[in-house]
């Protein structure tokens, strides 16, 4: 290799730097900004559509010296803006005040149920990506054909239904009727006494303390929930994967495999899935944000003990300490996943590397 | 009609050098109505939501019982016969009667909704493409940020704010749904905006606030119907949410959502309680999508089949 050479590779080395820089440092901008924008929203509900931000979180039953305290302690007296200022950095130490309903700091009680959101939506999330890309992909290749249209179905009732409806259909078929899952619960009374959770994600606990018993359980009744949120992820996941294929397969890079005599499984599964698995990776990501969100509606219907059924719970108390808290959380983690996969798919996808 | 003037009708309506404005915009609605009407499954959608429509306005006529007062006494959790064709729920009421009142309650929340989100994005959009600059930015950040937020923990939190009740709900599923219409409304104005006929308007001296009202919003409408249409399903779905939540419409209001939470007390001995109106609530919001879907391919030829 000539000097010359060297130099353009340093050169081209150098752009890419700089490319993932800017990238990095936009992500920061737009990270510190929409997380910012939460605060802001949150604080308007808190403070700004209240009447008496106090009477909201107290309730009109607290004496008056409490309400007092309460209220410097909320920091009331002070202007807007540094309201603002100190409203952001409690919430950046994680604290949202305390829940009138169990008496804890919500933060701590968020960190009681989260695992059980995040255990939920994670099942569901995987059961989605694993139907639901392979059936877009079949749909993408068999384009018109009965699996195309099966999934064109699937799709579209996922889009249309109610969440929780057709849980409650679920519940009535797969529990009373087939007995095939348990009530719902995280588990059966027997082991709520006997079994000590260690990561709060039953499933993984009951493996790692070889607790085959419990695991059964555990799963017996998280498939239910589960497979609706799957269901839905599916929905989205073979609609996205479908025509990311389509595309794919519409390029010259799959007729020159074709043409090379390449057989048709090696060139859809491992040239035309492997190009759109960026895109993919985004979509299976969104799809996981989205889950998280629509646990509020699925614990709610199967009594799941996650953020979801807290943030119900405190709503029909008027908790609003609660209830913001775990809209921050829901938020944060729905903003950062949002966040990571636009970042993501800037760093991975060729096309974008080089600016 | 003979056959004669059905064909020269057709050809004044393709004609491909039309003589007034009116048979212009006839003839492109022509031509959009037959791309539309070859999609069999947008017609099944444009079918539900003249039902929906229909059943909303006949409601007094279609509906046997009153949906409010039920019959206690004789009538408590009846399942579906001849006289209540979806049963009975546990005040006694009708849910046949019920269901049909709560798609007044439906296209109340749909189009509420989407007359208050639709012109604030359109107006987002389209201010923020024509000034660019400064105010571009400002106003897409803002719109970002709404964008990636979580809309149906975001509405609850509104609604919990606000007070349970239908029109707060309205106002909370609004607040959180604009942000992907000024998307939409700015990107149709930045194509438009460079364009002779802005530059003609601009020369014979119109303010800038005129532009915008008057040249510009028209363009973007109709990508911002089809999105809204598309819209509609997720719209009536939150709304739904909200109300199974408590949060939306109160009782006795015959809502869908609502009407499901009250029969998910009864769900596991008297099921069609909740699995009416749930029913409902499925197959109006797959009509809005095959709607939506139908007019996007009809409307906007770019978007091709995918």
């Amino acid at each position: 290799m000539s000097v010359a050479d060297n130099q353009a590779a340093v050169g081209r080395g150098g752009a890419r730097a700089v490319a993932i820089l800017s990238s990095l440092g936009r992500f920061l901008v737009i990270a510190v900004t929409t997380y910012l924008g939460l605060l802001a929203v949150t604080f308007f509900i808190g403070r700004v559509i209240p009447i008496d931000p106090v009477l909201a979180v107290l309730g009109d039953r607290a004496p008056t010296a409490v309400v007092e305290r309460t209220r410097r302690e909320m920091g009331l007296d002070l202007p807007w803006i540094e309201q603002f200022y100190l409203y952001v950095k409690a919430a950046l130490s994680g604290d949202f005040g305390t829940s009138v309903l169990t008496t804890n700091p919500v933060m701590t009680d968020i960190r009681r149920v989260f695992p059980a959101t995040i255990e939920l939506a994670t099942l569901g999330t995987l059961i989605g990506a694993v139907i639901g890309v392979p059936l877009g992909v079949l749909a993408a290749v068999k384009r018109g054909s009965l699996i195309d249209q099966i999934a064109r179905i699937i799709g579209l009732i996922g889009y249309s239904v109610p969440i929780f409806w057709l849980g409650l259909l679920g519940l009535v078929l797969f529990y009373a009727k087939l007995q095939w899952v348990a009530f719902p619960a995280r588990l059966d009374v027997v082991y709520e006494y006997t079994f000590t959770p260690i990561t709060g994600f039953y499933l993984l606990d009951a493996a790692i303390q070889g607790q085959w018993d419990v695991f059964y359980d555990a799963w017996r009744h998280i498939v239910l929930p589960a497979g609706l949120l799957g269901y839905f992820a599916l929905a989205y996941i073979s609609r996205m994967t479908r025509s990311f294929m389509l595309n794919e397969l519409a390029q010259e890079y799959i007729v020159a495999a074709r043409a090379k005599g390449l057989s048709e499984t090696r060139i859809i599964w491992g040239h035309a899935l492997r190009n759109a698995a960026v895109p993919m990776v985004t979509v299976i990501a969104l799809s996981y944000a989205s889950l998280l969100e629509g646990s509020v509606l699925t614990e709610t219907v199967f009594s799941w003990p996650g953020i979801g059924l807290y943030i119900t719970n405190s709503l029909t108390n008027a908790d609003m300490n609660a209830v913001l808290g775990g809209t921050i959380v829901i938020g944060s983690v729905f903003i950062a996943i949002n966040l990571l996969s636009d970042l993501l798919y800037r760093l991975l996808d060729p096309r974008t590397k080089v600016g | 009609m003979s056959v004669a003037t059905i064909q020269s009708r057709r050809e004044w309506l393709l004609s491909d050098r039309p003589a007034s404005r009116l048979q212009a915009r006839l003839g492109r609605a022509y031509v959009a109505w037959r791309r539309f009407s070859a999609n069999r499954l947008a017609l099944v959608g444009m079918l539900i939501i003249i039902g929906l429509l229909v059943v909303a306005a006949l409601a007094d006529v279609l509906a046997p019982y009153s949906p409010t007062f039920g019959d206690l006494k004789n009538a408590r959790l009846l399942a579906p016969s001849a006289a209540h064709w979806f049963g009975t729920d546990d005040l006694g009421r009708d849910i046949y009667s019920r269901i049909v009142y709560g798609a007044r309650w439906t296209l109340y929340v749909v189009i509420l909704v989407a007359i208050i989100a639709a012109p604030i994005g359109l107006l987002v959009g389209a201010v923020a493409g024509y000034a660019g600059g400064w105010t571009d930015t400002i106003l897409m950040r803002i719109t970002d940020i709404f964008l990636a937020f979580p809309k149906l923990v975001l509405a609850l939190a509104f609604v919990a704010a606000l007070g349970p009740g239908i029109e707060n709900a309205v106002l909370a599923i609004a607040i959180t749904s604009w942000p992907p219409y000024a998307r939409i409304a700015r990107a149709e104005t930045l194509t438009v905006r460079n364009s002779d006929y802005i530059k003609a308007v601009q020369l014979m001296g119109a303010s800038p606030f005129r532009i915008v009202l008057r040249h510009i919003m028209p363009m973007c409408i109709s990508s911002l119907i089809i999105r809204v249409t598309l819209d509609m399903a997720g719209i009536i779905l939150t709304a739904a949410g909200l109300g199974f939540l408590g949060l939306g419409a109160q009782p006795p209001l015959p809502e869908w959502g609502a009407m499901i939470a009250s029969g998910r007390r009864f769900i596991l001995d008297q099921w069609w309680v909740a699995a009416a109106p749930g029913a409902a609530i499925l197959i109006v919001s797959l009509g809005f999508n095959l709607l939506g879907d139908g007019l996007r391919d009809a409307l906007d030829p770019r978007s091709g089949d995918q």
